[in-house]
């Protein structure tokens, strides 16, 4: 398991009132919406344990919301992210589904939609703005974190064994920047990778970059974009 | 790794080995896990600290109620309180360390801006120890660096070892782990040894062990604002201890065991959920009805 941050403790800096539900809820969000790629038409969440019980009064659903619509967790703008999402004419749902045992109590899966595609996340927020990432679709994955801690890189590609070894020396060859190791599911005729990477930061020109220069893939996130407080 | 911590012995021992304080072996350990420079951690702890301040000071001004309107106002309250101390029964620091975690927990339950420390339950404890005796002690802004980075040690000793989740553990995991965390960067802050820090840290969390989640319709308002305030108390005071040269017959390590057990065996109602303890009886209920909420059962 990868070492916790001294700032996964003193930190994130947020918007109150619960750091596993308002924050951590807003950082799945946020998720959902960098490996979404692009803007959804309506959004369904799916509440279990915790979540479904007190989501109210915890501004979890405001939260949830929020990151979908790509605010930060210190972003006062939260409170009113119906009516931000309004205003985008994004549509939303709040339901309660128990998803399993396995799941943590503070769980959501995120089904989004618009008139391409459908993708869902299943998230949990494990207490203080810690969050875990479970499932993408229908493939199962592990990546923890919080904001300031993602440094991978999700590509969704063809199924093509060229495509990862490609990627992972043009991102070597980046100053400062090596993959540690390569997670691989596929599902639908498509396969998903995750790069973890260490050392600095990646760039968004430089992602964008990969991302017109590699053939075979759909779409590259860095998902250390959310890394800002 | 070699600033590498999961437990409070394998953290002495490595304070032992390069002789410094535990914030140091903390900013090393940070150094070394993400590959940034010392200074940049530590700006990114000036950071936290400044926004933590800011909440402070915005809070004990701010007489607004909560969204749901069932808090706020009482930071203010109190800190009107120093005013008058001789009607006060706590001292200068102890009184204005409640006032500052208030202020903080009642900023929170207002959605306003704060830091999550360790987890946005328990935000209130370390701002108002540290905050209130670093104006005591008239220390500078850098001796309450040491003292936050201190307090970050032990709540990732906590967070290795057991969970700072209510949802996992109950409240001793939330409001429980901060008051452990203050209570030993206070000790820092005062020149305690790295054992006496983990001496006050295990006094003060062993008085939280197993303290249910229960707050009212859910909301991190009843009983979590005032339960800041009163941590404040414990955490002076569990330093206080440490510093008189009290041990902890339990070792830290062994009460962040005891601590995962009991938040194993914790009944899921008392976990964040709203099903039981303060949050069924009839107040509680009151408040769930006002939100909307089903009610399960009725003390």
């Amino acid at each position: 398991m990868d070492e916790i941050s001294i700032f996964d403790i003193a930190g994130p800096i947020m918007v109150g009132p619960s750091s596993s539900h308002t924050a951590g809820a807003c950082k799945i969000g946020q998720f959902a919406r960098a490996l979404f790629h692009g803007t959804p038409r309506k959004v369904t969440f799916y509440l279990h344990g915790s979540f479904a019980e007190v989501y109210k009064g915890h501004a979890t659903d405001r939260a949830l919301l929020g990151g979908i619509l790509k605010m930060r967790t210190s972003d006062p703008l939260i409170k009113d992210s119906f009516k931000v999402a309004a205003k985008k004419k994004i549509k939303y749902e709040f339901k309660k589904k128990f998803l399993g045992k396995r799941y943590h109590p503070n769980t959501v899966k995120i089904v989004l939609e618009n008139s391409r595609r459908k993708m869902s996340v299943i998230g949990s927020s494990v207490g203080g703005g810690v969050i875990e990432i479970l499932k993408i679709d229908n493939f199962n994955i592990h990546l923890r974190g919080r904001a300031g801690k993602y440094l991978s890189l999700v590509v969704q590609h063809d199924k093509n064994k060229t495509v990862v070894p490609e990627l992972k020396a043009k991102v070597d060859a980046l100053k400062g920047i090596r993959v540690h190791d390569v997670e691989q599911r596929t599902y639908k005729g498509k396969t998903l990778s995750i790069l973890h990477m260490g050392g600095r930061r990646i760039k968004l020109p430089e992602v964008i970059e990969l991302e017109k220069t590699t053939k075979h893939v759909d779409f590259i996130r860095s998902l250390s974009k959310l890394e800002k407080q | 790794m070699k600033y590498h911590f999961q437990t409070a012995e394998e953290l002495i021992k490595l304070t032992k080995r390069h002789n410094v304080p535990i914030s140091e072996i903390a900013k090393l350990y940070e150094s070394q896990r993400s590959g940034n420079a010392i200074s940049t951690i530590r700006n990114k702890m000036k950071l936290t600290r400044d926004f933590m301040y800011k909440a402070v000071k915005t809070g004990i001004k701010s007489n607004k109620k909560s969204i749901m309107g069932i808090s706020g106002g009482d930071a203010q309250k109190i800190y009107e309180s120093l005013k008058n101390l001789k009607r006060m029964m706590g001292n200068k620091v102890t009184i204005r360390a409640m006032a500052y975690a208030l202020a903080v927990s009642e900023q929170n339950a207002r959605m306003g801006r704060i830091v999550a420390f360790p987890t946005a339950g328990g935000a209130g404890v370390v701002p108002g120890v540290l905050f209130s005796s670093a104006e005591h002690f008239k220390a500078g802004k850098r001796k309450l660096l040491r003292g936050l980075f201190c307090a970050s040690a032990v709540g990732l000793i906590i967070a290795e070892g057991s969970t700072i989740s209510a949802a996992k553990g109950g409240c001793q995991a939330e409001v429980g782990s901060a008051v452990a965390m203050a209570a030993a960067g206070l000790t820092e802050m005062r020149g305690g040894t790295p054992e006496q820090c983990f001496d006050a840290s295990a006094i003060a969390f062993k008085s939280y062990l197993g303290l249910a989640c229960d707050p009212l319709a859910g909301l991190v308002e009843v009983p979590c604002i005032k339960r800041n305030a009163i941590g404040c108390m414990n955490a002076i005071g569990a330093s206080d201890m440490a510093m008189a040269g009290v041990q902890s017959y339990v070792p830290f390590d062994e009460v962040v065991r005891a601590a995962r057990d009991i938040g194993r065996t914790m009944p899921r109602t008392i976990k964040e959920t709203a099903l039981g303890g303060l949050a069924i009886t009839p107040t509680g209920n009151r408040v769930k009805k006002k939100l909307g909420l089903r009610i399960t059962r009725e003390l």
